[in-house]
């Protein structure tokens, strides 16, 4: 194997631990630096290890060089700016603090301060996600760009215009005072998991890269959790919730990529380590006073791990949705408290609910009254189906609301 | 849209016209219900139940214990929603199941912008 699989391994891994450390310690006035040396490090790499062979201990191989070009950065740096200045007199001290530190605290430290900065309020949510998938997850321009369904230009100026504001803004990079933890925690756990949610959700049919993003916003979080100032209930609903969510990967997902409805899934497919992870974190996020969204729905997720479908499932999913919409509305959560109302109540009270709603742009609310219709009115059921599948945007929902009419035009009454 | 407030009253106090912890939970989520599916209509403003510990000051120095008992009944806890018209606010209110009970009853007020928000 060797090589051409280890380096991009490495660079996965390796890459994002090293930005973080010179980014800490040159400032986001040096952003791009701290990326050109990261990036150096791997050209020189391959250059070397082509002709030298792997080393004993790779990573450790990869910290030195970078170490040593971070170094003659700054020895640069500091003769210039002594002949631009030559009242600065550079001593023994100052290359003292030319040391880079790649020990793993300061890189696991490194890494969650980054993360605090780059899921600052001061720059669109979008850009907080893009900066975390590159800074933070070591991400291509064009991986990011395909997660994004855009192009990579449109990538590069997001990720420009991004870095200027957080120089502009003077953003430091450090963890936030314990008192200020709660609110700065949020932007945060929210990019986490809209990270999650892009892999998880997204239309890309790269499912390699789907799964990385989900494995990704996992490994953020429990960052947050390894570390006591940010290891807080809500971080581990968050990190509860994505476990439940991960569990059902490869159930979802047919041969051909295909969506699997819920209602469809090989339960045997479910990842039952996942799901006792997501349980453990769900227990530990029971402290403190707070009920946050995570929770709710973490509480959603658990119950869709189990398989029964009894009464007390839906009437418990009804009821965290009931709370949830509460805290934060969503079409989708209202949709779904209105799936679950049906199953927990029966269908004539969930239609009632349902003509309320009034999401008349959504064609998964279509699909819902299609759903709700479905043997009480199969007629009504097909009418709404057809105006679902007029609304429907993609190719893979467009054949499974395709299913469900050919299904409801051939079931009984 | 307008902000309507939603008060409910019902009886507090009586002893023997409590519910039981089962009860308590029954109606707690026969409550979440309702506020749930008026939250599914992004029609939910905000919230809040009240204890029954509290005071009341009256003109004359006068300072009584625990809520406002002229009536039988008093403010158990009052909801916010929005809504395009007082007739609206009146049909959300009408499905909350506290009206279940003898006795009990919301009250619609629709909220003027006194308190403006900055």
């Amino acid at each position: 194997m060797e090589q051409l699989d280890l380096i991009p391994h490495l660079f996965r891994t390796e890459y994002r631990k090293i930005v973080a450390v010179l980014c800490r310690r040159f400032g986001f006035q040096d952003m791009e630096t701290a990326e050109d040396i990261a990036s150096e490090t791997f050209l020189t790499a391959t250059q070397s290890w082509g002709i030298e062979g792997v080393p004993a201990n790779p990573a450790g191989w990869l910290y030195n060089v970078a170490k040593n070009k971070a170094k003659n950065h700054l020895h640069r740096n500091a003769i210039f700016q002594e002949k631009i200045l030559p009242e600065i007199i550079t001593n023994a001290s100052d290359f003292e603090e030319m040391d880079i530190d790649l020990s793993p605290q300061n890189i696991n430290d490194s890494q969650l301060q980054m993360m605090f900065a780059v899921c600052h309020p001061a720059i669109s949510t979008e850009s907080q996600i893009g900066l975390s998938l590159r800074i933070l997850c070591g991400f291509g321009i064009q991986e990011i760009a395909d997660a994004f369904q855009t192009g990579k230009d449109t990538i590069n100026k997001r990720l420009l215009r991004a870095k200027e504001k957080l120089r502009e803004e003077k953003i430091t990079i450090e963890l936030p005072a314990p008192g200020d933890i709660e609110d700065r925690l949020e932007p945060v756990l929210t990019t986490i998991y809209l990270l999650f949610n892009e892999g998880y959700y997204s239309v890309s049919k790269n499912e390699t890269l789907r799964k990385e993003l989900c494995l990704e916003a996992m490994r953020l979080c429990t960052m947050l959790i390894e570390n006591k100032l940010t290891n807080k209930p809500q971080v581990n609903a968050l990190l509860s919730l994505m476990c439940f969510h991960a569990s059902r990967f490869a159930a979802r997902l047919d041969g051909d990529g295909e969506l699997v409805l819920y209602d469809e899934q090989d339960t045997n497919l479910w990842n039952t380590d996942l799901i006792s992870k997501g349980g453990y974190f769900l227990h530990c996020a029971a402290g403190g006073d707070r009920l946050s969204r995570y929770h709710l729905e973490a509480g959603i997720a658990y119950w869709h791990t189990q398989k029964a479908d009894t009464n007390e499932k839906w009437e418990s999913i009804l009821q965290y949705y009931n709370r949830l919409l509460q805290i934060q509305y969503m079409p989708i959560a209202a949709l779904n408290r209105t799936y679950a109302l049906s199953k927990a109540k029966g269908k004539g009270v969930a239609i009632k609910e349902a003509v309320k709603l009034g999401l008349t742009d959504n064609h998964f609310y279509y699909l819902l009254l299609g759903e709700l219709y479905s043997g009480i009115d199969n007629k009504a059921a097909q009418q709404h189906f057809e105006k679902a599948l007029s609304m429907a945007k993609t190719e893979s929902e467009k054949r499974a609301i395709q299913k469900k009419i050919e299904y409801s035009r051939y079931s009984p009454r | 849209m307008d902000e309507y407030i939603i008060f409910m009253r019902l009886d507090l106090l009586t002893k023997d016209a409590q519910p039981s912890p089962e009860q308590m939970q029954d109606y707690m989520k026969q409550y979440q219900d309702w506020v749930g599916g008026i939250a599914a209509q992004n029609k939910f403003s905000g919230g809040k139940g009240l204890s029954v510990e509290g005071k009341v000051l009256k003109y004359g120095d006068v300072v009584t214990d625990g809520p406002f008992v002229e009536i039988k009944e008093s403010i158990a806890g009052f909801i916010i929603v929005k809504a395009a018209s007082l007739e609206e606010a009146t049909e959300l209110a009408s499905a909350c199941p506290i009206l279940n009970g003898p006795g009990n009853s919301v009250e619609i007020r629709k909220i003027s912008a006194l308190h403006q928000q900055q």
